[in-house]
C-alpha cells in the first residue's frame, strides 16, 4: 500500500525560460487615456506550457487516482461518458441569448431534468440556476424571504443544529437573516431545543438530511410539524442526498425547500473546487418564487418561462451551469432508478461496513445506523501527541485521501468518513489496515507525514500570517 | 446481489440490505424513485447526442453575440490539459501536501489575473460576473461600513438582476447613473450627483456594457466621496488597455469566459475577482497563497481561510464554497498559450474586426453602426430600422444570427442590437452577413 506522488521542481510560469521577445507597445486603437505599455505575462512555446501544466497535474489528486473518502463531499467516480457528451460542440458552442428555435435540444435536457430532480426530491418545480450548494442555500432562503414579505410577515431568523454545514450559516447571514444555532442530542436534532428555538420570528429551519454524522434524522415528520406550526419553512440541505435515493426524499419529509448538489450525488466532477451545480426544489406555494427563467414545455417546442411575476429574480447570469447539468442528466439517464437505487444501497453498505471496521481501532461516536458517512475520533491518540491531522497526513503515505478532519465540531478530533459506492471491499480493507498501522506508529513518523507526497507538511501559520497571493506580491 | 455486498453484510451480521434502512420511518418511506429504468452506456450516448443533435450552434448559425460571452476559438491545448483527471476529479484542495499541482496552478491564475487588472490579489474564482459583482457590493459595504452602491444604467440586464439579489440580504440601495444620450458615455455629473456619504461604492466597466472604450472611466476616481471604485474587465480588452488599478481601482471583476472556456449556453463560466493588497482580508472566496513545507522547499496552500464559512460561518466574507476552480485552471493555461505577444495580438485583431464589420453595417441602408461614435473593442452597438424581431427573422431566413437586443437596455433609443466579433468570423461572414441584409425580406 505504499504511494509515491511525483516530486516535480516545477518553476512558476515566470520563472520558465523565455525565448520569445514579449515587449508590446501600445496600441494606437485605444484612446489615448486608456493606453496600456505593458504586460506581465511570460511567452513561452507551447510545449513548454503543456510540460508545464502536464507536471503539475501529476502532483495532484482526483477521484482517479484512488480513494477519496472526504466526508460531506461525495467524492464518487465520475464517468467518462459524461465527459465525452459535454465536450461535443452541440452543447459547447451554444450561446446563452440564442434564438429558443436553435437550442431546443439544450432546452429539452433543462426541461427533462427539472422534472427529473423534481420527482427525485418529491418537490413541486426545480430551478436550475443555482451553480453551487451555497448558491442553492441562498436562493431558497431569498424565496424564504419573498415568501414571507408577499404574506406581510417580519420574520428575521433562521435556525440551525450544530451539526449543520458551515455554508448554512454564511448563506442565511447573507439572506439578511439572524441565526440561531441549537445543540443536538444524541447526534440528532434536540427536539426541546428546536421547540424553543423556533418562533414567529423563524423564517426557516435548515436540515440536512441524513445529518454531517451521517445519521438519519427519524423525527424528520416531528421536525416538520414544529417548525411548520410556527409558520416556519423547512429548508433541506441535499449535500447529503447519496443517502437516501428511492428511500426517501424531503417532499415526503415535509421540506418546502431543498437543494440538489449535482457534484454530489450526481457524479459531475468537482474540478479541484469546481464547477458544481446547486438546483433549487420548491413546494406548494413556494414554486412561485423560483428565480427566473424556468424551463417549459408545451407538447411541441421547449421554452424559457420568464412570465413569473412571484419570482425573485436571477442569482445568476442566464441559466446555471448548463455543462454540468448536461453531466448530471447523462449520469440519471444512464443509472435509472434502479441505478441509482444501487448506488445508495452500496454506498450506505459501505458507510456501515467501514464504520464497525474503523471502530475496532477508533471511537465512533453516537451509535445507531450510518447513512453516507460516519465521525471517527482521533482523541485517544491525543495522550501520544498525535492529532486528527496527523492522522489525516499519515494517510497521504498509504495512498488515501485524507477524511474530511476537523468537522463536525461536536466530534471531538473528528475524521468525517464518506467512502461512497466507488470504492472495493479491498480498498475499503486498506483503509482500516492504514488506520491500525497509524494507532501503532511511533508518533514523530506521524507527525512528520507525509513523506510520499509532493511535498512535506505545509506551513499554513506563515501562508496566513504573510500572505503572498501572486507574483507581484512575492517581491514585496 | 453481487457476492461482495453478502460479505458485507454478512460481516455486519444483517439479514438483507434493507436491515441498513430501518432508521427512516414507514411514514417517510418511498418504494422507488419514479424515473425510468437505466440504460446501457451506448443506449445513453445515442439518447442525449439525439437531444443535442437538436440544437444549432454558433458554428452553425454564424452568430454576432456577444454581451460577455464569446465564441472565441479555444485552443486544443487548453482542453487536452483539462481532461488530465488529476485536476478535474479532484476536490477542493484542503490537504496542501497532496494538491501542489492545482494549488500552484491557482496560484499563477491568480498571478495571471493580477498582471492583467494591475491589483495586487486575486482571488480563485468566483461563480461568474454577475455574482462577481455582487460579492464586490458586499465586500464594499463590509470595507465601508456605507450602504448604496452605483450602477452604470447601460449594463448587462443579467448583472443587474443578479445584483439586485446579493444587495437584498444587507438592505443595499442601488442607484443608476445615467449616460451621455449624444455618444453612449458615461454621464459624471449625474454620477457625481448620486454618490453621497453612504455611498459603499461606484461600479463602472472599461469597456462599457456597450463595447465602448470610454476615457471617462478614468475620470471617476475623483467622483467617490470615499466611496470605493469597483471596475468590471474584460480580460481580453486588459491586453490592451491600462490596469484600472492605475486609475484607482479598488476591486475589479469580470467575465473570464473568454480566457479559453466554451460558452456552454451560460455556464460554466469564470467569475474574476481582484482587489488592493489592503483588502484582502475583506475578499470573498477561495485564496492561494505561496509559504514553505517542512523541508523549507517553496509550497502552496489555500490561505485566509478564517475569512471563509468552513472556519467562521455566519461571520464568513461570503457563502462560497464551490467555485469555477477548473476554468481557473483553464484561463491559467490560456494565458500562458497566448502569452502578452499572444494575448496583445488577438485584443488588436478583435479590435480591427469590430471596425471592419462596423464600415460593412454602416454602408447598408437602414443601418447605423456604432450608434454612438467612439472607440470600441470586440463589439458596438448597432442602430436598425426594422424591429429587433424582424431582423431576426430575416437572418434565420440566411442562416444567420445577428447581435444581442439592446431593447431593454435603450429603452428610449431605436431598435439596437449589440454586435460582437470573435476571432473565429472570417471576412466571408461579414460579406454574407451584409448580403442578408441587403436583400431585404
Amino acid at each position: 500500500m505504499t504511494f509515491r506522488q511525483a516530486r516535480n521542481d516545477e518553476p512558476l510560469l515566470i520563472e520558465l525560460p523565455q525565448e520569445v521577445d514579449g515587449t508590446i507597445g501600445p496600441s494606437a486603437r485605444v484612446p489615448e487615456d486608456l493606453r496600456r505599455t505593458e504586460l506581465g505575462i511570460p511567452n513561452l512555446e507551447e510545449f513548454q506550457v503543456a510540460r508545464h501544466f502536464t507536471r503539475l497535474s501529476q502532483m495532484n489528486y482526483g477521484t482517479d487516482s484512488g480513494f477519496y473518502p472526504l466526508g460531506s463531499c461525495t467524492m464518487k467516480y465520475n464517468p467518462k461518458y459524461a465527459e465525452s457528451l459535454a465536450a461535443s460542440p452541440k452543447a459547447r458552442r451554444l450561446h446563452p441569448q440564442q434564438p429558443e428555435e436553435t437550442v431546443q435540444g439544450a432546452l429539452q435536457i433543462l426541461f427533462e431534468l427539472q422534472e427529473m430532480l423534481a420527482r427525485v426530491a418529491g418537490m413541486d418545480e426545480v430551478s436550475l440556476q443555482p451553480v453551487a450548494g451555497a448558491q442553492g442555500e441562498l436562493t431558497g432562503l431569498l424565496m424564504a424571504r419573498a415568501y414571507f414579505e408577499e404574506r406581510g410577515e417580519d420574520r428575521s431568523e433562521v435556525v440551525l443544529p450544530d451539526t449543520a454545514h458551515g455554508t448554512n450559516f454564511a448563506s442565511a447571514t447573507m439572506a439578511g437573516y439572524d441565526v440561531v444555532e441549537i445543540p443536538s442530542k444524541e447526534g440528532v436534532v434536540d427536539l426541546g431545543a428546536l421547540e424553543g428555538a423556533v418562533s414567529e420570528r423563524t423564517a426557516a429551519f435548515m436540515l440536512t438530511n441524513p445529518n454531517t454524522l451521517g445519521i438519519f434524522e427519524s423525527e424528520a415528520l416531528t421536525i416538520a410539524k414544529l417548525v411548520h406550526a410556527q409558520g416556519a419553512l423547512l429548508y433541506y440541505d441535499g449535500a447529503n442526498l447519496n443517502a437516501i435515493l428511492g428511500k426517501t426524499n424531503p417532499g415526503k419529509m415535509d421540506f418546502d425547500l431543498a437543494h440538489f448538489n449535482l457534484h454530489k450525488t450526481f457524479s459531475t466532477p468537482h474540478g479541484g473546487g469546481g464547477p458544481g451545480a446547486g438546483p433549487v426544489g420548491a413546494h406548494g406555494p413556494l414554486t412561485e418564487f423560483l428565480p427566473l427563467p424556468l424551463a417549459a414545455y408545451d407538447g411541441v417546442r421547449y421554452r424559457l418561462d420568464y412570465d413569473r411575476p412571484k419570482s425573485i429574480g436571477k442569482v445568476r447570469a442566464f441559466y446555471g451551469n448548463f455543462g454540468v447539468l448536461l453531466r448530471a442528466y447523462a449520469y440519471i439517464t444512464r443509472m435509472g432508478a434502479d441505478g441509482l437505487l444501487r448506488v445508495t444501497e452500496r454506498a450506505v453498505l459501505h458507510t456501515n461496513y467501514l464504520r464497525a471496521r474503523v471502530e475496532e481501532y477508533l471511537p465512533v461516536p453516537f451509535g445507531g445506523l450510518r447513512k453516507h458517512e460516519f465521525v471517527a475520533s482521533a482523541a485517544p491518540l491525543r495522550e501520544k501527541g498525535v492529532r486528527a491531522i496527523d492522522v489525516a497526513k499519515r494517510l497521504i503515505d498509504y495512498g488515501i485521501h485524507p477524511p474530511t478532519i476537523y468537522f463536525p465540531d461536536l466530534v471531538d478530533e473528528a475524521l468525517m468518513i464518506e467512502p461512497t459506492e466507488s470504492v472495493t471491499q479491498e480498498g475499503l480493507d486498506a483503509f482500516v489496515d492504514a488506520i491500525a498501522l497509524i494507532k501503532e506508529e511511533d508518533p514523530d513518523r506521524l507527525r512528520a507525514a507525509p513523506q510520499n507526497a509532493a511535498v512535506a507538511r505545509v506551513d499554513e501559520v506563515s501562508a496566513a500570517k504573510r500572505p503572498i497571493l501572486s507574483w507581484r506580491m512575492m517581491d514585496r | 446481489m453481487s457476492p461482495a455486498k453478502d460479505v458485507l453484510l454478512e460481516f455486519l451480521g444483517l439479514e438483507d440490505i434493507d436491515a441498513l434502512f430501518v432508521d427512516i420511518p414507514p411514514e417517510v418511506r418511498v418504494d422507488n424513485l419514479d424515473l425510468p429504468a437505466g440504460l446501457s452506456e451506448a443506449e445513453t450516448v445515442r439518447k442525449v447526442s439525439r437531444i443535442l443533435e437538436r440544437n444549432r450552434t454558433v458554428g452553425e448559425v454564424t452568430s454576432y453575440l456577444g454581451a460577455g460571452y464569446y465564441d472565441n476559438y479555444v485552443p486544443a491545448l487548453v482542453d487536452a490539459l483539462l481532461s488530465r483527471s488529476e485536476f478535474y476529479t479532484s476536490y477542493t484542495p484542503y490537504q496542501a501536501e497532496l494538491s501542489q499541482g492545482l494549488l500552484q496552478v491557482l496560484f499563477e491564475f491568480q498571478s495571471l489575473v493580477c498582471e492583467l487588472t494591475g491589483m495586487d490579489a486575486a482571488n480563485s474564482s468566483m461563480y461568474d460576473a454577475s455574482t462577481a459583482l455582487g460579492e464586490a457590493a458586499l465586500m464594499a459595504r463590509r470595507i465601508t461600513g456605507r450602504r448604496e452602491i452605483v450602477i452604470p444604467t447601460l449594463l448587462d440586464g443579467e448583472r443587474k438582476a443578479v445584483l439586485a439579489n446579493y444587495a437584498r440580504g444587507p438592505g443595499i440601495r442601488v442607484r443608476e447613473a445615467g449616460y451621455d444620450t449624444e455618444d453612449g458615455t458615461l454621464d459624471l455629473g449625474h454620477l457625481e450627483e448620486l454618490v453621497g456619504n453612504d455611498t459603499a461604492a461606484t461600479y463602472v466597466e472599461a469597456p462599457s456594457f456597450l463595447g465602448q472604450l470610454d476615457s471617462k472611466v478614468t475620470e471617476v476616481q475623483d467622483t467617490l466621496s470615499g466611496a470605493l471604485l469597483i471596475v468590471g474587465v474584460h480580460p481580453l480588452a486588459q491586453a490592451v488597455l491600462r490596469p484600472p488599478g492605475d486609475y484607482g481601482a479598488d476591486i475589479i471583476i469580470g467575465e473570464g469566459q473568454s480566457l479559453g472556456a466554451w460558452m456552454n449556453f451560460g455556464g460554466p463560466s469564470l467569475g474574476l475577482f481582484a482587489c488592493r493588497q489592503e483588502h484582502i482580508r475583506k475578499m470573498p472566496g477561495r485564496v492561494i497563497g505561496l509559504t514553505k513545507d517542512r523541508r523549507g522547499d517553496r509550497a502552496f496552500t489555500m490561505t485566509l481561510q478564517t475569512r471563509e464559512q468552513h472556519i467562521r460561518k455566519g461571520k464568513a466574507m461570503s457563502n462560497i464554497c464551490t467555485n469555477e476552480s477548473l476554468l481557473a485552471v483553464g484561463a491559467a493555461i490560456y494565458l500562458a498559450f497566448q502569452g502578452a505577444r499572444g494575448l496583445r495580438s488577438l485584443a488588436t485583431n478583435l479590435m480591427d474586426r469590430a471596425r471592419e464589420l462596423m464600415g460593412h453595417l454602416d454602408g447598408v441602408p437602414g443601418f447605423q453602426a456604432p450608434l454612438f461614435p467612439g472607440s470600441y473593442f470586440n463589439e458596438f452597438p448597432v442602430a436598425h430600422k426594422a424591429p429587433f424581431a424582424t431582423l431576426r427573422e430575416r437572418l434565420a431566413r440566411h442562416g444567420l444570427n445577428g447581435g444581442v437586443d439592446l431593447s431593454t437596455v435603450l429603452p428610449q433609443a431605436a431598435p439596437a442590437s449589440l454586435f460582437a466579433v470573435t476571432d473565429r468570423h472570417t471576412p466571408d461572414d461579414f460579406q454574407e452577413l451584409v448580403r442578408a441584409l441587403e436583400g431585404g425580406k
